[in-house]
């Protein structure tokens, strides 16, 4: 546990590149509050669960789940609209997981968030050219600078730059959207956190806003965090995706190996969900459709939280909560038994870093090993290479 | 043959408001049969949900207007009196709406409302209302239906209290049920799992079923023919495969091609449909898509007839100027159906 920590600690670049965002262990637990005069805390919601991710510039990675999952609470955290109970979260290598308002400022300037209702997240009585210029004010830019920028701003996100004096309601849904998008680039952020984007539009304007967001990335360099209960929308925006569930992290998969490699069983039940546009296809495919429901937050399930509803459970499930294992590709899962990879790949499977600190030490595969031990395994030495 | 359930001919709903007056239904003409799933599908303001809500008299009020015809079997259901219609509601066609929280009564509990609406109908005993209640949701998936009856729609999770209102539209075995957009609040594999009961329901108990819906992918996996609508008019009409594969109106190639895929790797650029929705008030004169399409030409200021244009497939209707042998070509995109510009593509 502790050899884990350490390396941990010392997030070194992966493929020569540093990471834009660490986020390490993070924990946050919203406290039940009951009582009139004394606050008894008599629970507590197990929000984010210690979930560990890297981010590298110029990625995008997806988060996917079920409502109730953790992902937008993640989301909030990661821009530290929300303090993490525990772990660390750092930007560029600097620790931000308690900074307060001042240390923030120049964090904010960098991390923006687009939030999904965009009725709900401009605000009505101000015109749109105030709603964009205020970020800018507010870090420093000169009155009669801000106007220009303003309308420059409008055009990139294709909104005629005339209508800098209307207000929201003016706008459509689709192009209020693009009113949130051009608020989040005023301030020339390296990071943009977008909190199910385009889930309240209708399917023509999901994909004019889906291009825009891919145009801007290509342009600009940005990094997005792309956070959606929607798989499809995902897997076309993002290079790896995360799945969730109560909490945890159950898979982080590249996005082309989504939909043909599902390691974790729940990622699988959730493509298995999804119903495909293509009737001959969706005739073609079998469908396991699973029961139940997600379990209560307050009191999620021991060991493997998906246990419950997983086709695949066994004993070990319920007792010993896995670690993440990492597969080729850098596609890691939280499985006792993962689907779709071969011995092999299971038996070369290393314990990941990501991995949850009160995780079990059985890999799949019935594997009993610490971490960073498995040369003494004779099997895993000949699958290593290959 | 299966028996004709509902006609609906050159239907038109309108509005007067403040603006002026709004053709949200502008003659619409459908038909549904026993044992057969029609989705209607279309974006919002398409006309969609205010189509279905008028076969069951919900769209009456002191400023809507009527023209055309909607017939369930022999019984007129735009010109229905209210008595008429409360004998048809529940009983004949029954509905699922979107949001099963404001559909449901708060402060009854959910058991209650379901005896409610059989004992509307039928002259049977609370007790044997009560027993048929629990047959229903045990039928639609609701566990220890005995106990839950007695709950209140707040204590049923949002997949449940959808399983609620399914087991109230089923209550009096009606023939038509209109679902309107019944799994769009859920979650994927909630949704999966209300999709089976539906489609299982429709093969017991042989009724034909209206979805409407905005999603593709729920068309795909429910429906047997397919209306798209666009700013309040079909434009193309016909079978599940006829509709995906061989589309015949361009609006229908910018639906198909907006949608993103998971189980292919993404194409460079998304072909979306260019522009916005037109105003209901002040809709463009001729084919109302004429203004975002970009193969509009001069005989596009005139409405084209809804009818079908294809020698081999009557039942595949469009309302589409173009030749057929042109469109086939026109809505390929990087081997996939879409609607791009051919001027910015150029």
């Amino acid at each position: 546990m502790s050899a884990d920590a350490a390396a941990v600690q010392d997030p070194a670049p992966v493929d020569g590149r540093q990471p834009l965002i660490d986020v390490e262990h993070l924990e946050l637990h919203f406290p039940i509050k009951q009582g009139v005069l004394i606050d008894r805390t008599v629970g507590v919601v197990h929000a984010v669960d210690d979930v560990s991710l890297i981010l590298h510039e110029g990625e995008t990675l997806g988060i996917v789940g079920e409502s109730g999952c953790g992902k937008s609470t993640l989301a909030r955290c990661i821009v530290r609209l929300l303090e993490p109970t525990s772990g660390a979260l750092r930007f560029r290598g600097q620790d931000i997981t308690h900074l307060g308002r001042k240390g923030l400022d120049p964090v904010r300037r960098e991390v923006q968030l687009v939030f999904q209702d965009p009725v709900a997240s401009l605000n009505p009585r101000k015109r749109v050219g105030q709603i964009i210029g205020t970020p800018l004010r507010l870090h420093g830019m000169d009155r009669d600078k801000v106007q220009d920028r303003v309308r420059g701003l409008l055009g990139q996100v294709g909104l005629n730059p005339e209508h800098v004096n209307r207000f929201p309601h003016e706008f459509s849904g689709g192009q209020r959207q693009r009113i949130g998008v051009a608020r989040a680039l005023a301030v020339e952020p390296r990071l943009i956190v977008l909190d199910e984007p385009v889930s309240a539009l209708d399917v023509s304007i999901q994909a004019q806003v889906v291009n825009l967001l891919d145009d801007l990335q290509d342009e600009l360099g940005l990094s997005y965090v792309f956070i959606a209960h929607d798989l499809s929308v995902v897997r076309h925006v993002s290079d790896r995706i995360a799945v969730m569930y109560l909490g945890k992290l159950m898979e982080v998969s590249p996005a082309k190996e989504l939909y043909s490699k599902p390691i974790h069983p729940y990622t699988e039940a959730l493509l298995a969900a999804l119903p495909i546009p293509d009737p001959n296809e969706n005739r073609a495919r079998r469908r396991d459709v699973i029961g139940g429901e997600p379990p209560n937050p307050i009191n999620p399930p021991s060991g493997c939280r998906f246990h419950t509803r997983c086709p695949h459970a066994t004993e070990i499930c319920s007792q010993s909560e896995p670690p993440l294992a990492e597969y080729a590709n850098g596609h890691v899962a939280a499985c006792h038994h993962p689907q779709n990879v071969s011995e092999a790949e299971i038996s070369s499977a290393t314990r990941s870093t990501l991995s949850p600190l009160t995780a079990g030490d059985d890999m799949p595969g019935g594997k009993q090993e610490p971490p960073r031990t498995d040369a003494a395994d004779s099997d895993s030495d000949a699958d290593r290479e290959g | 043959m299966a028996e004709r359930l509902l006609d609906v001919d050159d239907l038109h709903v309108t509005f007067v408001t403040e603006d002026g007056l709004v053709n949200a239904v502008d003659g619409v003409s459908f038909t549904l049969d026993r044992g057969e799933v029609v989705a209607i599908v279309g974006e919002s303001g398409s006309g969609k949900s205010v189509t279905a809500m008028t076969l069951m008299g919900l769209t009456r009020s002191p400023n809507s207007r009527f023209t055309g015809s909607a017939k369930l079997r022999d019984q007129e259901l735009v010109t229905a009196t209210e008595q008429q219609l409360e004998k048809i509601r529940g009983k004949e066609i029954a509905m699922i709406f979107q949001d099963p929280i404001s559909s449901l009564s708060p402060v009854q509990r959910i058991g209650d409302q379901i005896i409610e609406q059989i004992r509307a109908h039928e002259k049977i005993s609370k007790s044997e209302a009560m027993d048929r209640t629990v047959d229903l949701m045990e039928r639609v998936g609701i566990p220890r239906a005995r106990d839950r009856a007695r709950a209140y729609p707040h204590e049923f999770s949002g997949g449940m209290r959808q399983r609620a209102m399914i087991a109230m539209a089923l209550s009096l075995s009606p023939s038509v049920l209109i679902a309107d957009e019944p799994t769009t609040a859920l979650d994927v594999t909630i949704q999966a799992q209300i999709l089976r009961e539906i489609s299982q329901l429709s093969e017991d108990s042989d009724s034909g079923i209206i979805f409407v819906t905005h999603d593709l992918g729920v068309v795909a996996d429910i429906a047997d023919r397919v209306i798209v609508m666009y700013a309040g008019r079909v434009v193309e009409q016909g079978t599940l495969d006829q509709i995906f594969y061989d589309p015949q109106h361009p609006y229908t190639w910018g639906l198909l091609g907006s949608i993103t895929r998971v189980d292919r790797d993404p194409p460079r650029r998304l072909p979306a449909i260019p522009g916005q929705p037109p105003s209901l008030v002040n809709a463009p004169q001729g084919c109302h898509f004429r203004p975002r399409c970009p193969y509009a030409f001069d005989r596009c200021v005139e409405v084209p007839p809804l009818e079908s244009r294809l020698g081999d497939a009557p039942e595949h209707l469009d309302r589409c100027w173009l030749e057929v042998d042109d469109k086939r070509v026109r809505r390929e995109v990087e081997g996939r159906i879409g609607l791009t510009d051919p001027s910015v593509a150029a």
